[in-house]
């Protein structure tokens, strides 16, 4: 006999039968978010439920900063004063002798029927907060396909390129640092013009500059900034300096690590540069992540 | 001395604007800024696994899920990655519900702490399916912190239940 709970215990379907419903529901969303991209039309209705949550949630650290920079004493801030002056001050040539260059770059230009490189319209930002995810290394950004900002457009602070922007909300974006490791950006090295792609790396906060040949010229301490050949990135922003190489003669690559130059544990404030006005890429050139490097690396050392 | 008072003790009534307010305080402690800090207990789960345990004809699966879901889009991962984790943490919870109460505050402790593990080991299966990598041990840090927590968190959240209207010796509400 089986024995049916009278109807006023009733408690709906059975805990196992929730439990596969949500799971399929879940599962479902996991791989059209991951293999196929279509769940972005339901994470942009999530995100403005959750976007009042986040804002609060970022109160008490705008109240933090609020407060530090209220009780910043005057000494500090004269100190600052006159340190950014001196700066300035030296910077003043260089600024003077830029707007002469710049000009005289843009007469040659003219002259060889160049296309004039319009300064890109960048828009500036300040970092929201940084997403608690151990598994990938993202920023959200205060602003959002409201401020025109586009997904793909590189993303800088004052001393380098931190990364650049993957998901575009409403009023937020995600950008992907790029020691995210399925971020990758093509670079060259200051001194000697030599072209690499640095990857993600393996370490927590660092760079890895992939297939480089172990006889590679490239010396600890090295600069190396944006190559421009993507389309992505302006060519020449400073991205990341040479920490370390291990030349291990059984590889036939090197392994080099990178530090990256900008830093977005030091400041909250950051420009999101527009995509400049391009030749169409190649098509390889279009899609610069993932490209699953470990088999690659496997088939050649073969 | 704990098991008495949890056993014989009559508590009042949850109060689901208590749930409510409990849940929303939690969310926002996850999605405070950490900045990826090692060992940041996911405050939400705990909260979540409490009233599974505590009510659990109000607080379910579905409830969990949607939690999740917003935790999701608020930190960037991967669509359905909390979701999940935190049905199935919601289920489990509901499955020892019935005996979890008649042990003292730590040995509870220690039931939190295997399914706040399974949840995150979950998680971390899904992710290195879709890709990721593994991100060290200190991952799992998060669950034994939130698992230590949990007399202050059952002490805290049983508060309100435990105000009784007209205070009385003789009566054990």
């Amino acid at each position: 006999m089986e024995h049916q709970p009278p109807p006023f215990f009733n408690r709906g379907p059975a805990p196992l039968v929730r439990l596969a419903f949500f799971v399929s529901i879940a599962v479902l969303l996991m791989v059209l978010d991951a293999r196929f991209r279509y769940a972005e039309s339901v994470r942009q209705v999530v995100a403005l439920a959750a976007y009042p949550i986040q804002r609060v949630a970022m109160a008490p650290v705008d109240l933090f900063h609020a407060v530090a920079n209220y009780f910043g004493s005057t000494a500090a801030l004269q100190e600052e004063n006159a340190a950014l002056r001196t700066k300035a001050l030296r910077a003043a040539p260089e600024l003077l002798r830029l707007e002469a260059l710049k000009e005289e770059n843009n007469q040659l230009r003219r002259l060889l029927e160049a296309r004039e490189r319009l300064p890109g319209k960048s828009v500036f930002a300040e970092i929201l907060y940084a997403g608690r995810d151990p598994f990938s290394r993202k920023v959200v950004i205060d602003k959002g396909s409201r401020n025109s900002i586009q997904t793909g457009q590189p993303v800088i602070d004052d001393v380098g390129v931190i990364g650049q922007v993957t998901r575009v909300y409403l009023l937020m974006s995600e950008v992907t640092l790029l020691s995210d490791k399925e971020q990758a950006i093509p670079l060259q090295v200051q001194r000697n013009g030599l072209r690499a792609v640095a990857y993600g790396g393996a370490e927590g906060g660092m760079l890895d500059l992939r297939f480089m040949a172990a006889n590679a010229d490239i010396r600890n301490g090295d600069t190396l900034v944006t190559s421009g050949i993507d389309g992505t990135y302006p060519p020449g922003l400073p991205v990341a300096t040479v920490a370390r190489i291990e030349r291990d003669a059984a590889y036939a690559f090197a392994k080099i690590t990178l530090t990256p130059t900008a830093g977005t544990d030091r400041y909250r404030q950051v420009l999101v540069l527009s995509n400049e006005a391009k030749a169409p890429p190649p098509a390889e050139v279009e899609q610069p992540v993932k490209k699953s490097p470990r088999t690659k690396r496997s088939r050649k050392r073969d | 001395m704990q098991i008495q008072e949890q056993a014989q003790r009559i508590l009042l009534p949850a109060k689901v604007s208590f749930i409510v307010l409990t849940m929303a305080l939690a969310l926002l402690f996850n999605l405070l800024p950490w900045r990826n800090t090692a060992g940041v207990p996911d405050l939400t789960a705990a909260v979540l696994a409490f009233w599974c345990i505590h009510q659990p004809r109000r607080v379910g699966i579905g409830i969990a899920w949607t939690l999740g879901l917003l935790l999701d889009v608020g930190n960037g991962a991967l669509l359905g990655q909390h979701a999940l984790g935190y049905a199935v943490l919601a289920f489990l919870a509901f499955a020892v519900h019935r005996r979890i109460l008649w042990f003292p505050l730590w040995q509870q402790a220690l039931h939190l702490l295997l399914l706040l593990l399974s949840t995150q080991l979950l998680t971390l299966a899904i992710r290195i399916v879709a890709g990721a990598s593994f991100p060290g041990w200190t991952y799992f840090s998060g669950s034994f912190i939130c698992a230590a927590l949990w007399p202050v968190l059952s002490f805290l959240l049983l508060l309100p239940q435990r105000q009784a209207e007209m205070m009385d010796e003789n009566r054990p509400i």
